[in-house]
């Protein structure tokens, strides 16, 4: 029987020939990413048991981004204990403010993530990285611990379901519709413990950046890892981050086992909208009949703050204004793509349309600052998760759509089709 | 394991309605204890004071592996998840911390707020005293066991143990 992706990736950094779904392995971790809200705890967990040293500084990446530029005292607090901390354990890579950003960002656009690897991190959306075909996943702080103390991990061999995605992109439709989609079809737990592989025409001919934010979502079905088979514009994105070979690409067998095959035909597809509370809820823009009046619009976050998402806003803000009572909130993903949307004129385009502009952060997206909703309030967000209280009062409602569909509500001040500002 | 049932009848319970973002800047589990569950159920607190296993439907847990859930559900009192599937970090999250998350087919069906219910681990055995209905559940896997036995997974690799 032939292996998937994932399958051959767990049974190499577990020293074994092959494994098989639902077999409990002991992988081999190549890079530990670490943010500012989960690593404080795994700190602690690490003093508890008198663990001193780290397994490898040199496999550890440090980027603070959640509560960046710190909120409050708390924040600051807990950020400083990092910093020394990586100090003390001669972690180099740590990303200071200036240098920083959104870690599911950061990391590619560092050069770090490359195919064949094992890659965690404590946060959900550390599946975002299986874009360049490598075994990806979010784990919690006591998983971080004992990562950061044994370079290792166990993990449950998941089923993985092959998702292919084919036909002729339309106008409008971007990766966030096609992610939206496919949670729609699979349901937010139609994936829990396996991965998902795509595949198909359409995710071979989507850029890194929208193959990220396919793989970014994977966890909103349930996803353990979603995962799209390395190929030359993974090489040719490596290659301008100045990483040349030093990885392995596997690909799945021709007869691999899938637990399920889902085909998905996007000719016919229009831009959607995820309705709250569930990132499944999902609509498509024609089919929105009422009038729906938003207080606040962003863009920004690990699945959509990236320069191709700001190109795609900017284009449609271009000399036009964000509606009167409407707040748009714009948040570049990292410090580079706030310097390149700053040399093609994106952020002037942003202000001038009335939008504000902030420094990377991951603020808005869970509630955290710069961005909070209150009570009764509405937005439409370039984010991922539309959960009760997400984005601040439980009272308050999150939908979730492309930059595009989120440009164009912010003009109308209601949820808008984007394809009428084409 | 015995205790009296909190049970809310709801699938896709998220690790937002368990401990909100914006509490995020501490790991105290007695800080995030306070604000455990408020943004579901403001009389959460009140009522953990008297029960101590909580009842959900499908996919408790779902969203951020901020192990701050299990930290602050912890901090509040419950002894034990019951729930008809979990979201997997959190599970995993579970597991790690040696606290008890047991998947039980038609638990937030059969099971009412105040019931209590006794778990037989070994077995798969889920009591309602109330009703002396019993509910059968997978027994945990051998390693999961032995790790919530250790105290979670670092006291489980600190005692050597392997996979």
């Amino acid at each position: 029987m032939g292996q998937t992706i994932v399958e051959k990736i767990l049974a190499y950094h577990s020293e074994l020939d092959t494994v098989v779904p639902g077999q409990i392995v002991n992988a081999k971790i190549d890079l530990i990413m670490c943010h500012d809200v989960t690593t404080t705890p795994a700190i602690d967990i690490l003093e508890k048991y008198g663990i001193k040293k780290v397994f490898d500084p040199d496999k550890i990446v440090i980027m603070p981004d959640h509560f960046i530029p710190n909120k409050d005292i708390k924040s600051a607090e807990m950020v400083k204990r990092i910093r020394t901390w990586a100090k003390e354990q001669g972690i180099s890579k740590f990303y200071e403010i200036g240098r920083h950003g959104i870690c599911h960002a950061l990391l590619p656009e560092e050069g770090y993530v490359k195919p064949g690897i094992t890659i965690i991190c404590g946060d959900s959306h550390t599946t975002t990285h299986g874009a360049f075909g490598a075994f990806a996943t979010g784990i919690g702080s006591t998983d971080l611990a004992a990562a950061l103390a044994t370079g290792e991990l166990w993990f449950k061999v998941p089923e993985t379901i092959l998702i292919e995605v084919t036909g002729k992109l339309p106008e409008c439709v971007y990766a966030k519709d096609i992610v939206l989609k496919i949670i729609s079809i699979l349901g937010v737990d139609g994936a829990t413990y396996k991965a998902i592989e795509f595949t198909g025409n359409i995710i071979e001919e989507m850029s890194m950046e929208g193959r990220m934010t396919i793989c970014n979502m994977a966890i909103e079905a349930g996803g353990k890892t979603g995962i799209i088979k390395a190929d030359n514009k993974t090489k040719e994105y490596l290659d301008k981050k100045g990483v040349r070979g030093g990885y392995t690409i596997f690909e799945s067998d021709e007869d691999a086992n899938y637990c399920s095959v889902i085909k998905i035909d996007v000719s016919d597809m229009e831009p959607v909208v995820a309705f709250p509370h569930l990132p499944s809820n999902v609509k498509g823009v024609s089919e929105i009949r009422d009038d729906i009046a938003i207080d606040q619009a962003f863009i920004g976050s690990c699945t959509n703050g990236r320069i191709e998402d700001l190109r795609v806003a900017a284009n449609i803000l271009k000399g036009r204004k964000v509606a009167k009572g409407v707040r748009m909130i714009v948040i570049p993903a990292t410090t580079e793509v706030w310097k390149q949307a700053d040399r093609e004129g994106l952020l002037y385009t942003f202000m001038e349309a009335g939008a504000a502009v902030s420094t990377p952060t991951c603020g808005p997206c869970l509630g955290g600052h710069m961005g909070v909703l209150a009570s009764g309030e509405r937005c439409i967000s370039s984010t991922n998760r539309n959960f009760v209280g997400r984005m601040g009062s439980p009272e308050s409602e999150v939908f979730l759509a492309s930059p595009a569909t989120v440009a164009a509500s912010a003009i109308e001040g209601k949820i808008t089709d984007p394809r009428k500002y084409l | 394991m015995k205790g009296r049932a909190i049970v809310y009848k709801k699938d896709h319970i998220n690790t937002d309605e368990i401990i909100p973002a914006r509490y995020l800047n501490t790991d105290r589990q007695e800080e995030l204890a306070l604000h455990a569950m408020e943004d579901l159920d403001l009389n959460f607190k009140e009522k953990t004071k008297w029960g101590s296993i909580l009842v959900a439907g499908e996919n408790f847990g779902c969203g951020s592996s901020r192990e701050h859930a299990v930290w602050a559900l912890r901090g509040a009192g419950i002894k034990a998840i019951v729930c008809e599937s979990f979201a997997r970090i959190f599970y995993r999250n579970c597991i790690n911390n040696g606290f008890l998350a047991i998947e039980c087919k038609n638990a937030s069906k059969y099971i009412n707020d105040g019931d209590i219910i006794e778990l037989n681990l070994k077995e798969g055995e889920l009591k309602i005293k109330t009703t002396e209905q019993v509910l059968r559940f997978q027994p945990l896997p051998k390693f999961a066991l032995e790790i919530i036995e250790s105290g979670g997974l670092m006291s489980y690799i600190s005692k050597g143990g392997k996979f």
